[in-house]
């Protein structure tokens, strides 16, 4: 048996759920797909004294399209997100991404909510969430709060949620953008990205592009917008020399530190490349293709 | 609410069910190896990597290591030894690795058995690189895949040739 001795709650209300937690949210660990959490507890790098299993709660497992918004459940496996029409045709960036999450093993348990609420700086979802401007709904017993992406994700497995708190959605703009494009570098098909960049954009009748997203991965403790790509895009023709310009302003933007998996300087070169090949990819979606120069 | 140490689950296997208490930290995997004597279903790894431990959940691929067996209350599961129609047979997809020499040691088998059975499920007729992308999470330290992939091709025409049996 590998988990160090915990006790276990299975609450079958969103009510119930809180009600736990803002008890013992302080030595509680939430546990909705597992696939970030069971390994921690097998590994014994995590020891919480009580598990609280939402696996049961009603309500939690829907994706909803209302106000300009997909709103993604607590319980929506990354499996059943992959495949949702909605997702598909509203936020095709996340059904791109999701392809690259590990493996379909872990994406039958996994759970989008579980992936943001766990912050993994390599993780696919936090990226598009942060790409694409999205909102982490946090609960807690009483009432709830919606965080902007970008002021939930603060370090490395580190976000504003406390602990008496429960993310209970996501949620990410619906549409808007005809193009967008997912690329990632890993050592392994399936294995945590060493770089990963998402684009969406948005072009006019004419093909010029009137805003662009790009978010970057790998080269910091969590996932970032880079508004020096966007900018180069902005305003420019679909073309290779304004992918190659974006790309070079990511490498020029972000700050790599070396690690045992990949040197800096071989992280912003893969920021460059992976930003080339993403922004190309999102020009050609949406059938007018990018010309050659 | 403060929470339990034990529970008893029920859950079917392989048609059977079983029902047993357990502990709250135990995973699926030492539940269907110990408790319910399964030991078709192997733990490589213990956190998620190796996918020998692999089994079906309601009908999906899922790595056995990383759910608490507390959490399979009321499930569907299939192993390893729910695959064959019966003793002494074969289901397609073991007598594919068998005529490919599809497996050394054996260890990784049940795993890769039963994530291509998830494949074959929802691709028929799976691409090389579909069967190539969902055993990526499956791995194997003797053969080099070739086989293995080659195996499900084969077992792909012939489940398609037996109209699609599983």
């Amino acid at each position: 048996m590998k988990p160090a001795p915990f006790r276990y709650a299975a609450p079958r209300t969103l009510d119930e759920a809180l009600a736990v937690l803002s008890q013992h949210g302080a030595e509680a660990k939430v546990l909705a797909g597992g696939q970030s959490l069971v390994p921690l507890l097998n590994l014994r790098l995590a020891r919480p004294e009580l598990v609280v299993d939402i696996n049961r709660v009603a309500g939690l497992d829907a994706v909803r399209h209302e106000d300009g918004w997909v709103e993604i459940g607590a319980l929506v496996r990354q499996w059943d997100a992959e495949r949702d029409p909605l997702v598909r045709s509203q936020v095709p960036l996340l059904a791109q991404a999701l392809g690259y999450v590990a493996h379909p093993q872990i994406r039958a348990r996994g759970t989008l909510c579980g992936s943001v609420a766990h912050a993994d700086p390599a993780a696919e979802i936090p990226l598009v969430l942060t790409t694409l401007g999205g909102e982490v709904v946090a609960a807690r017993a009483g009432g709830s709060r919606t965080l902007p992406a970008e002021a939930f994700f603060l370090d490395l497995f580190t976000t504003a949620l406390a602990s008496d708190e429960l993310v209970t959605a996501i949620r990410l703009p619906a549409g808007g953008f005809q193009g967008t494009a997912f690329c990632e570098f890993s050592p392994r098909e399936g294995d945590f990205a060493l770089v990963a960049v998402a684009v969406a954009l948005r072009w006019d009748a004419g093909g010029r592009i009137q805003e662009a997203r790009v978010g970057v991965s790998g080269v910091g403790p969590t996932a970032r917008r880079v508004v020096e790509a966007e900018a180069a895009l902005a305003g420019e023709e679909k073309s290779r020399s304004a992918a190659q310009r974006a790309g070079e302003a990511v490498a020029a933007a972000v700050h790599a530190s070396g690690d045992v998996h990949a040197s800096a300087e071989y992280r912003r070169h893969l920021a460059r490349v992976l930003t080339e090949r993403a922004v190309v990819q999102a020009m050609a979606i949406g059938g007018e293709g990018v010309d050659a120069q | 609410m403060n929470g339990e140490a034990e529970r008893t689950v029920a859950f079917t296997v392989n048609g059977s069910p079983w029902r047993g208490t357990v502990e709250v930290r135990q995973s699926l995997a030492d539940v269907l190896r110990e408790a319910v004597g399964l030991t078709g279903t192997h733990l490589g790894c213990e956190h998620g990597v190796c996918g020998a431990c692999t089994v079906l959940v309601d009908g999906r691929p899922v790595r056995s290591c990383l759910m608490l067996a507390v959490q399979a209350d009321g499930a569907q599961i299939l192993t390893v030894e729910g695959l064959a129609p019966g003793p002494d047979q074969l289901h397609p997809l073991q007598e594919a690795f068998w005529n490919h020499h599809a497996l050394q040691c054996g260890f990784c088998t049940p795993g890769m058995l039963m994530t291509a059975w998830a494949l074959l499920q929802e691709h028929p007729q799976p691409t090389r690189a579909e069967i190539q992308t969902w055993l990526s999470g499956n791995i194997c330290r003797c053969t080099g895949y070739q086989n293995i992939v080659e195996a499900v091709e084969e077992a792909a025409v012939r489940m398609a040739g037996e109209g699609g049996r599983a």
